[in-house]
């Protein structure tokens, strides 16, 4: 079957789908955007988080019909056009938060999600909260915490 | 630094520095924020074909016959491929070349290859692999490692079931003792679980040869099983490793490696195979499951007179890396202490379970989690504290460890000790209703407002050995090339040292930045057209590539002399640590060690006594690093090896029953969460070790070893039970299991 959507604000179309494709595998192997990461295939990690319509989900459980005809934001279009880093992106690198780097993706899109609709530095409770269903296997979490309050607090002085 | 970390050393945070010593950002971060690094899953080339793995689905079977006449016949397939289309030696292995590449006549644990298949598409290789018709005739299964001994016990090979026995004898083997304890522990199967499943990329070359893009933790050591197992020389099979992500001794082994070849050779085609999460875990090694008894002989003041230990570590199907596993179970086996008799009998054995080989700790974690379980009981029979009596016994520099070794840079064993000791404690958890629900155990899922919920207290300190040890040629080998460009001195540095996570690539340039004075440094990628640098593992790489750059520098500096800087200057350096020896194999005595790393814990836990949950409510660790090669990293290696112990204490077990792995899925293989983890209060210690480069001690595995006792202690200080098996389930704690 054939796809369409639209992916990062460019209309993007997917040819000859199988039916039991998940968007993480059109996004991954048919559209060149393999940012978004498969580590469990069941909704388990969030590695593969992106934007679908304005809300953040695990994209290898929403299958590629499904995503006909949305919006889809990944990793790849979160910073500027012109290079420039979205403050999560950056606070991940300057908090050390980034590993090996494989739940990173996941855990931006959806520290992106939490922050733009939070005023302020969240509590701590509440990031682990908000956090709970992106795994890091590497840093013990701690890294992160470090980097979502740093782009929170960087976020709220712009 | 983070707020919650104190060092012995003075560290300028304010400091934009990016050499030795300080925090520079990862080179490749932003690549990692972006999307745009290139993991091996992540590979692609036009035209490639996706391959894809038949298992065999029993234990221990033999196989009857292979029929794949039904998989070669649907449209997309391009290769069904068997044992007999394995071109050079058909078996592999880290230590014994004991596993074969395809299995031949004989299934040895669930899980094992069987088949390949490549297809256009990774939907048809896996369908095309379901229609390979294999008969099977099961076998009688060897799955109790204990029982693998056993004069009766079906034979895995030929010459039995007995991988390596590890003696220890030091002093009188009759000692007694006015107080005794014993005990007999357990410690479950570990998964390694790093997020980005086993991947590779191989591409057959013009010459016959092969390309081949991976993610892994050895590079050489994959390129000569590869090259032998497809019957090539050495140079026609060039590895270049691809981004890796997490490792934890989980790809030490061969996966994907010599599959992928073999199907892009048979194809003339690239071939790409990516393992699923199901996959992965049958994919690679596991730590091994581990039975300890032990007993433990002290004075009535709390000196210890002996120590006596009978450990069995289940190795599963294959060796891989058990006979270094049981070495340092053995040698390390009584833990950071002086003790005048010692009987240690340590034995890594062959089962029809997965195969185990290297995870972070490797060896040290299941003994530590005995001895120092150990230590908890003696100080109770004692009517000792707890953290006193280890004081009391602790190794410190000069000390002899029980294989004769003397500690000759610091073991500030007693030092960690005090340091957790005397970290104020978290406030105590508020009563009445109005708290948090998510700071109880249960959290959100409202199983308890506070009735029922009691806090305990538990130490551990553990000791790891740093890089290969036994005698092995432990070498890392490091190119370093000063040139200008556009009028500025830019350095490049090659090795084939794996980056997985750690943040091998910063430290790198910090140590050229520091040595050479320049600001631009060129990281090449790692692969197999320089020589070793030995594994990412045994928290050897700083030490060892570190160690062969900063000679390699050297070199460059030697040969620049006081010279301007017109023409470039090059320079390759192998470079060895000082060298070890074999243990000797009737007694275990022998110079065996290149280093020794010390870290303690002290945790935190309140527990539902009812319901059996537990929420570790805070981590106090201190860890001599020797020298912070980069703070910020040596942060992140301690909080994410803690992560890994308090799983292996509280949730992370793949579960096996008769052979059969119940659990392979991020949904029934528990690993932390950001809800499980708690604050970690650090101390780094920078106590230099004259014999290392820059004084630095690997930091890796010593998180990961003492905080799972820690844990574990502190649920028994919860609810007074013995809780001699990890991970503690809550049905252990309610007695219902």
């Amino acid at each position: 079957m054939r796809v369409t959507l639209t992916v990062n604000a460019e209309p993007a179309t997917a040819d000859d789908v199988w039916e039991g494709e998940s968007l993480l595998y059109v996004l991954r192997e048919r559209l060149a955007l393999p940012g978004s990461k498969n580590a469990c295939e069941q909704g388990e990690c969030g590695s593969c988080t992106v934007l679908l319509d304005d809300v953040p989900v695990c994209a290898c459980l929403v299958a590629a019909g499904q995503a006909q005809g949305r919006e889809i934001v990944t990793v790849e279009g979160l910073a500027d056009t012109d290079g420039a880093l979205h403050p999560v992106q950056q606070a991940f690198i300057d908090a050390g938060a980034v590993q090996c780097g494989f739940c990173t993706p996941g855990l931006i899109m959806q520290t992106h999600d939490f922050l733009r609709r939070t005023d302020g530095v969240p509590a701590d409770a509440d990031i682990r909260e908000r956090l709970a269903g992106n795994l890091c296997r590497c840093t013990g979490y701690e890294k992160i915490l470090d980097a979502v309050r740093l782009a929170a607090g960087r976020m709220a002085n712009q | 630094m983070s707020e919650q970390t104190r060092t012995t050393t003075r560290q300028d945070t304010t400091r934009q520095g990016r050499g030795v010593g300080d925090s520079p950002r990862r080179p490749d971060g932003r690549q990692k924020v972006t999307g745009e690094f290139a993991y091996s899953s992540d590979l692609w080339l036009d035209g490639m074909l996706c391959g894809s793995t038949l298992r065999s689905p029993h234990p221990s079977a033999r196989i009857v016959s292979i029929d794949i006449t039904e998989a070669v016949r649907l449209p997309g397939v391009f290769a069904v491929l068997t044992h007999e289309d394995v071109p050079g030696l058909k078996t592999y292995g880290l230590e014994h070349k004991d596993q074969p590449v395809l299995a031949i006549d004989r299934i040895r644990y669930q899980g094992e290859a069987v088949a390949l298949v490549a297809a256009d598409h990774p939907e048809t290789a896996r369908r095309a692999a379901a229609r390979i018709k294999v008969e099977y005739e099961e076998l009688p299964a060897v799955t109790i490692g204990r029982h693998a001994l056993d004069p009766d016990a079906p034979k895995l090979h030929p010459n039995g079931n007995l991988v390596r026995h590890v003696p220890i004898r030091v002093g009188d083997p009759d000692a007694t003792a006015e107080v005794v304890v014993t005990g007999e522990y357990q410690v479950g199967m570990q998964d390694q679980a790093f997020l980005g499943p086993e991947s590779g990329l191989a591409v057959p070359a013009e010459d016959g040869g092969v390309d081949l893009f991976v993610a892994t933790q050895w590079l050489h050591v994959d390129r000569d099983q590869v090259a032998d197992c497809l019957g090539l020389p050495r140079e026609k099979v060039r590895i270049t490793l691809s981004g890796v992500g997490g490792a934890f001794g989980a790809r030490e082994d061969l996966s994907t490696q010599v599959h992928a070849c073999m199907l892009a050779l048979h194809t003339g085609k690239p071939v790409k195979i990516v393992y699923g999460r199901e996959e992965s875990f049958f994919g690679h090694v596991h730590r091994h499951p581990a039975s300890l008894r032990y007993e433990h002989g002290a004075t009535r003041d709390g000196k210890l007179v002996y120590v006596k230990a009978d450990i069995v570590l289940d190795g599963g199907a294959y060796a891989s890396s058990s006979p270094a596993v049981a070495a340092n179970a053995a040698t390390l086996g009584i833990g950071p202490y002086e003790v005048p008799n010692v009987v240690v009998d340590c034995y890594a054995v062959y089962s029809n379970n997965p195969p185990c080989g290297a995870m972070r700790g490797f060896g040290a974690v299941q003994a530590c989690f005995a001895y120092e379980s150990q230590m908890d009981k003696l100080a109770r029979t004692l009517g000792m504290d707890p953290v006193e009596l280890r004081q009391n016994n602790a190794l410190s520099e000069g000390s002899r460890v029980i294989t004769g070794q003397v500690v000759d840079s610091a073991a500030p064993v007693a030092e960690l000790l005090r340091l957790v000791k005397e970290r104020p404690l978290p406030p105590a958890r508020s009563p009445g209703p109005d708290h948090d629900l998510r700071s109880l155990p249960g959290g959100v899922s409202n199983t308890t407002h506070g009735e029922g919920v009691v806090r305990g207290i538990g130490y551990a300190v553990g000791i790891k050995n740093i890089c290969f040890s036994e005698g092995f040629d432990d070498y890392s080998t490091a190119r370093v090339r000063l040139e200008l460009v556009g009028g500025e001195p830019v350095a490049q540095v090659h090795t084939a040292a794996a980056e997985v996570g750690q943040g091998m690539v910063t430290v790198l340039g910090q140590i050229v930045r520091t040595e050479l004075g320049v600001q631009q440094v060129v990281i090449l990628p790692a692969d197999t057209s320089i020589g070793s640098a030995g594994s990412s593992s045994a928290s050897r790489q700083t030490y060892m590539t570190g160690g062969a750059v900063r000679a390699a520098c050297e070199a460059v500096r030697a040969q620049l002399g006081d010279a301007e800087l017109k023409e470039p200057v090059e320079a390759t350096v192998r470079w060895h640590h000082r060298p070890t020896c074999t243990l000797d194999p009737e007694t275990g005595q022998g110079n065996a060690h290149v280093q020794f790393a010390f870290a303690a814990h002290r945790a935190i836990v309140d527990v539902d006594t009812e319901l059996g949950l537990v929420k570790v409510v805070e981590i106090a660790t201190a860890q001599d690093v020797g020298k912070a090669m980069n703070p910020q990293a040596v942060e992140g290696q301690i909080h994410g090896g803690i992560a890994q112990g308090l799983g292996l204490a509280v949730m992370e077990e793949i579960q096996v029953r008769d052979g059969m792995v119940k659990n392979p899925s991020f949904t029934d293989y528990l690993i932390p969460t950001i809800l499980d983890m708690p604050p970690v209060k650090l101390d780094v210690l920078e106590l230099a070790d004259p014999h290392a480069p820059y004084g630095l001690r690997g930091i890796g595995e010593p998180p990961t070893i003492s905080s799972t006792p820690a844990v574990v202690a502190a649920i028994r200080a919860a609810t007074g039970m013995d809780l001699t098996r990890v991970p503690v389930r809550p049905e252990h704690i309610t007695r219902t299991a």
